[in-house]
């Protein structure tokens, strides 16, 4: 219990940090933070009201209490350009984001533990001198690269897949679920997905690998082998059970930093998401919407974060227990 | 006097030993042998000047010219030179690299240094912040900063640098807390030598080696991050890198018609640059990554 309240108190602060570095970041810039929004037209008056609007006619440390007051609230402000509340932006795009990344990383860690495992078990072989760099060469290539290719290769050359979005023009849908499950929407996610997959496969091939390989080691596997197990078991119910615990930390992890690492595959893929609205906001200096999108990405990161340390005390006993000694 | 000069030098032999043993090692430095030499005579390999738009004999712009002939790879939709653009992309690339990591190394050098040496608060302060910066959102905040602070390549150098440090920050940390426990640093401080001499005498130089390792891999990914943010199109758009080569190629339809002479080699290029930094880690593991004792 003290452990998780020691936890989640430097998750609240990581966050407080990241919050007040993000304030400082978009108020003390060169630039008017307004330029974009006031035309030159406007009459003085109509500035200054404009201003107090967003209450930038205050000062600084009293700007900051009401950025802080407003976001506890969830109060993230409007778009300049879009018009319209940065809240209800960022929650439409994060949906496409989330499905987006969650299938990703399921087809990636599912290829990636069952093919690491079988390389542990395989260890030594012409395969793995072959596999092991070209798997390290896949964690090397741009996602956006590959999703070139892809789109080359699929989507202009063969005409299987759409080239880009999330839905072909005119689909209508009666409800959210309706859109996620159409043939359509399905259609859309495939490439960008494998993009992803294909560019996270190796970090739970590789751990799946070496964390076996180090377990294999142990004296609880040497016992079953001598209680005459055979291989095929031992690998399966012993060695790959341990070997899991990095992985599902790994998992979480990722999921942390994808939500906007995901960034480029969403450009290459016109796909409407969180990273999406957040390189269109900072290319059109649309300073709320940018912040409101920032904020969400480095949530996520952070209670990710805070969900993988959970997570590995709560599997493996002997990191709660050293902590509270 | 032998203690003192016998630590650097074991440090500095075990990573040649490791180099000449393993094919990992010395792939990854191959890799980067020979980029950098591409980088440095780029102007005698390249064809081309990368930004001249280039004509046939018969006048016309060489537009769209698949490989072959005058133009190795091809050109691009403007009629450029493909293949010059890649060799000076190199250098862009390089530059990129190298500046961030050396920047990584110095911040998380000293860093790791002050934290591991004197213990206390200033230990828990800085890893504290070390904390923080790994919990920054890595590609949105440079894009946040290089939109802040107009298109140039320093706007990842500076990213890289403030997000990356506490990793090697750690690392060196961890050495830090070892040396600082050896006969030869308890003979200095005895010796009345200060704390600041004891640091960047008799402790820095053993701690080095493992810094400058820990820069390589940044170089890496200091390349894959300039080039995810040009292919953004927050890069500067005066010099040629392979971000920008593919965000070129992106946005002129290069895939539709699949030129494929336009796009991949660039991503090709970045991708051995990448693979090389993870080569040299995975070679280089047992001194980056020691097992710390139960």
């Amino acid at each position: 219990m003290r452990f998780i309240a020691t936890r989640l108190l430097h998750s609240l602060f990581v966050l407080w940090a990241v919050v007040t570095l993000m304030f400082l970041m978009f108020r003390l810039m060169p630039g008017d933070p307004m330029a974009a929004y006031i035309s030159e037209a406007l009459s003085e008056e109509s500035k200054q009201s404009i201003r107090a609007q967003f209450g930038l006619d205050r000062s600084l440390p009293e700007q900051y209490l009401f950025y802080l007051l407003n976001l506890v609230r969830g109060e993230l402000g409007m778009s300049f350009f879009m018009k319209e509340p940065v809240w209800d932006i960022v929650m439409g795009a994060l949906p496409n984001t989330l499905i987006l990344t969650l299938s990703g990383l399921v087809i990636a860690y599912a290829f990636g533990v069952i093919a690491g495992a079988y390389l542990a078990w395989k260890r030594g072989s012409v395969t793995e001198g072959v596999v092991i760099p070209v798997v390290l060469a896949t964690r090397a290539a741009p996602e956006f690269w590959v999703g070139m290719i892809m789109l080359a290769l699929f989507a202009f050359h063969l005409g299987w897949f759409p080239s880009g979005g999330a839905a072909s023009p005119g689909a209508m849908y009666d409800s959210e679920w309706g859109r996620i499950f159409s043939v359509d929407f399905l259609k859309h996610l495939a490439l960008p997905v494998l993009t992803l997959a294909l560019y996270l496969q190796g970090l739970p091939l590789l751990l799946m690998r070496s964390t076996m390989l180090d377990v294999l080691h142990e004296e609880y596997v040497n016992m079953a082998r001598m209680k005459g197990l055979t291989t095929r078991r031992i690998v399966l119910n012993h060695a790959a059970r341990n070997a899991l615990l990095p992985v599902s930390t790994a998992f979480a992890l990722s999921m942390g930093q994808l939500v906007g690492g995901n960034v480029v595959v969403e450009i290459v893929f016109s796909w409407p998401g969180l990273g999406r609205i957040l390189v269109q906001a900072v290319s059109a200096s649309d300073y709320p919407l940018a912040q409101g999108a920032f904020l969400l990405v480095a949530v996520a990161l952070i209670t990710m974060n805070l969900l993988a340390d959970l997570l590995y005390a709560l599997l493996d006993p002997r990191v709660s227990h050293e902590r509270q000694n | 006097m032998n203690a003192r000069t016998d630590p650097p030098g074991s440090a500095l032999q075990k990573i040649l030993r490791v180099t000449g043993r393993d094919p990992y090692a010395l792939a990854g430095i191959a890799i980067y042998l020979i980029f950098g030499l591409t980088a440095l005579f780029a102007n005698v390999i390249a064809s081309h000047d990368p930004l001249e738009i280039l004509f046939l004999p018969d006048g016309r712009v060489a537009a769209n010219q698949s490989p072959g002939g005058a133009f190795w790879l091809g050109t691009t939709n403007m009629g450029r030179d493909v293949f010059s653009q890649l060799v000076h992309g190199a250098r862009s690339a390089l530059m990129v690299g190298l500046s961030a990591a050396l920047m990584v190394v110095i911040v998380g050098t000293l860093v790791g240094l002050f934290s591991g040496y004197f213990g206390g608060w200033v230990d828990s302060t800085l890893m504290r912040l070390g904390d923080i910066a790994l919990s920054i959102p890595f590609l949105p905040f440079i894009i946040v900063l290089a939109a802040f602070l107009k298109p140039n390549v320093w706007n990842v150098v500076i990213g890289v640098a403030v997000l990356l440090w506490p990793n090697t920050g750690r690392i060196v940390r961890s050495q830090v807390l070892t040396l600082r426990e050896r006969s030869y640093v308890e003979a200095a401080k005895v010796s009345g030598a200060s704390h600041l001499s004891i640091l960047f005498t008799h402790i820095a130089p053993n701690v080095l080696p493992i810094s400058f390792l820990y820069g390589s891999i940044v170089v890496g990914w200091a390349i894959f991050t300039e080039a995810s943010v040009s292919f953004l199109g927050f890069g500067p758009t005066d010099s040629v890198s392979w971000g920008f080569m593919l965000q070129d190629a992106f946005v002129s339809q290069a895939l539709s018609r699949g030129a494929y002479y336009w796009f991949l080699p660039s991503g090709a290029c970045i991708m051995l640059m990448v693979s090389a930094g993870f080569f040299i880690s995975r070679g280089y593991e047992e001194l980056l990554f020691p097992k710390l004792r139960d």
